[in-house]
């Protein structure tokens, strides 16, 4: 009888169905796990110095206090904010990352326009050069970089210390990943369809009429990506900022040195206080750009794909 | 004046490259060059007129790097030997979270949102603040040394390596495994972008060719090999050059070229100076090495890349 029962169909059938339903149940713990795992990584650095930022020196001592602190205090965001010139320097790196990341739009739009569709000779092997740009790291040529800056065309003029070192080099088209940038333009135009443009020059209008008044209204997700991936880099940015403008006030420099300038301020000495107003200096760093990603969250996500990189 | 359609298309393209032209002329292949003629000179910078003197110095510079200074032939090998480490590492990780998150389920949107978290975060001046955090709210293997970790967590690597030798794992393997779990925070914070474009590419397999495999009998596990694997391919070598080039900028090494170009030091003759010469030759050799990995790896990946079109 059993066997009669173990071969007849119906019974097949329902065990295959829950053998697949406790598969899905085992593999959908699996994946939760691992998923939760992964945010919790990522997000416990945010969490520990939010709550480190606001904790009294005795919370911190104190072994039997994590993550929730006794006592609230601002005490710590409070020196943050003095010893980093905080708002001065956050409008300045806001206008900094704002101004050089629309030059980034407008400079690698065009050439990337030029690309996509102007046939000339040599054009591919032309581009292949925007993918050496990429490539190439920035450190290996930063001394002529340097040093062409501090004596502009072989004179004294000075050209650090200043946003025109950085704006020439974005507005050439070699500035902070203007290759990537470049590319993402080409990318986005070679899939936009040809019609739309060959009835405007049917129309009459010029090349560059066409690019501005066809091409850049239906190039918005392009330039929505470029225009977040330009101002996050810019606003996150060491590297060019601290070699092209040694003594700048933006932000990320003022953090770095947020540790040294409160110890030398406050006769402070300790280490462990020393931190606690750095984490709050990390915190008031990351707010700004954390809350336009948080507003923004699905241009950066979407724009990536939709922008052309892929395929 | 008249033009033919293509001189006139050939015209306008180069005024639409125009501004990139200059800027790759003056600023990228000019300074490359000079930065190759600085490592073989030692430089004087006239400070009233401005400009400066280069003294030819051969190949001194780089003897000098390469056999009288300290760390940096270490850096440079460790600095290379981390990027084929991490490499794979972030590959392999953001392939298996992106095809984790293809899937459908509850709070995607926001998961999505949380692994691209570190794209925005990702600054130099940061960095440490992190590392010290992340020692502290995982106590873990990757921060904190091991008497401290055990008597923290009760967790120690030791053991569980033991463990694995005892089942007879070979020690390569159980030291890679060690490895990676000491490098976990640092793969999942550099595969934010990876993460997305496999994803993008994933979502751009069409469904149907799973649907034909399966009705002609392949399983989830073939369809992953036969399928999902040579339709990303393209991908993957996309990610693997961003991935070395995003690591090598991160590297100690680059930090050592820094720190070497632009710190003063006593130059002898009672003068103090830049070794600008020295910076330069440094700077250059690594990316030589970075730029030697990233062909060797792209070429070799380009004879496996499948393309659908």
């Amino acid at each position: 009888m059993i066997r009669t029962l173990i071969s007849s169909p119906s019974f097949n059938n329902t065990v295959q169905k829950w053998v697949g339903k406790t598969k899905d149940f085992i593999l959908g713990i699996c994946m939760a796990i691992i998923i939760v795992g992964v945010c919790y990584i990522i997000l416990s650095p945010i969490f520990g110095i939010v709550s480190r930022a606001v904790m009294t020196p005795e919370d911190v001592i104190n072994p039997l206090i994590f993550l929730i602190p006794q006592n609230f205090t601002l005490a710590n965001i409070n020196y943050a904010i003095i010893y980093m010139t905080y708002w001065r320097s956050l409008a300045e790196t806001l206008l900094f990352a704002g101004a050089f990341s629309l030059l980034h739009v407008v400079i690698c739009s065009m050439v990337g326009y030029g690309f996509a569709r102007f046939k000339f000779p040599g054009s591919n092997a032309i581009f292949a050069i925007v993918i050496v740009t990429i490539v190439v790291p920035v450190h290996s040529y930063m001394v002529p970089l340097f040093l062409n800056f501090q004596f502009f065309l072989g004179t004294t003029i000075n050209l650090l210390d200043t946003w025109w070192a950085l704006g020439l080099l974005t507005a050439t088209g070699v500035g902070l990943r203007s290759g990537l940038y470049i590319y993402i333009f080409r990318q986005f135009f070679r899939g936009l369809p040809k019609e739309i443009e060959e009835a405007a020059f049917i129309d009459g209008a010029g090349a560059f009429y066409t690019y501005v008044k066809v091409m850049i209204p239906n190039a918005v997700p392009a330039i929505v990506t470029v225009l977040l991936f330009a101002f996050v880099w810019h606003y996150n940015d060491t590297f060019y900022t601290s070699l092209l403008m040694p003594n700048n006030r933006l932000l990320s420099n003022r953090l770095m040195g947020l540790g040294n300038n409160f110890s030398a301020g406050e006769f402070v000495f300790s280490p462990l206080l020393i931190q606690m107003v750095v984490f709050a200096g990390v915190l008031l760093a990351i707010i700004p750009i954390l809350s336009i990603y948080l507003f923004l969250q699905r241009y950066f996500v979407e724009g990536l794909e939709r922008s052309g990189i892929v395929g | 004046m008249k033009m033919t359609l293509r001189r006139r298309e050939m015209v306008l393209g180069i005024l639409f490259i125009s501004p990139w032209i200059i800027g790759v002329l003056i600023f990228f292949f000019l300074n490359l060059f000079q930065s190759a003629i600085f490592s073989f000179n030692n430089l004087h910078i006239d400070q009233t007129y401005g400009g400066y003197s280069l003294e030819w110095v051969g190949l001194s510079h780089f003897n000098f790097i390469l056999f009288e200074h300290g760390t940096y032939i270490r850096q440079l090998a460790e600095s290379v030997f981390q990027m084929l480490i991490n490499v794979p590492l972030i590959i392999f990780f953001s392939l298996f979270m992106a095809i984790l998150l293809n899937r459908a389920f509850l709070g995607r949107g926001l998961v999505r949102a949380i692994f691209f978290l570190p794209v925005v975060m990702a600054t130099s001046a940061i960095e440490g603040s992190l590392q010290l955090i992340m020692g502290m709210m995982m106590g873990g293997v990757s921060s904190v040394p091991d008497e401290v970790m055990r008597a923290q967590q009760g967790f120690d690597a030791q053991s569980i390596a033991m463990m694995l030798s005892q089942f007879g794992m070979p020690m390569l393997i159980i030291e890679y495994i060690i490895e990676m779990i000491a490098r976990l925070h640092d793969v999942i914070r550099a595969s934010g972008v990876q993460i997305l474009i496999f994803l993008a590419a994933l979502q751009a397999i069409p469904p149907s060719m799973y649907e034909v495999a399966q009705i002609e009998g392949a399983t989830g596990y073939e369809g992953f090999w036969k399928i999902t694997i040579p339709m990303v391919s393209p991908l993957i070598l996309t990610n693997v050059v961003y991935t070395i080039v995003d690591t090598f900028a991160q590297s100690e090494v680059v930090a050592t070229s820094r720190d070497m170009a632009f710190t003063t030091v006593y130059m002898g003759d009672g003068v103090h100076g830049i070794a600008f010469g020295q910076g330069s030759a440094m700077a250059l050799l690594s990316s030589l090495a970075a730029c030697v990995v990233l062909l060797v790896v792209g070429w070799v990946i380009s004879k496996y890349v499948f393309y659908y079109n």
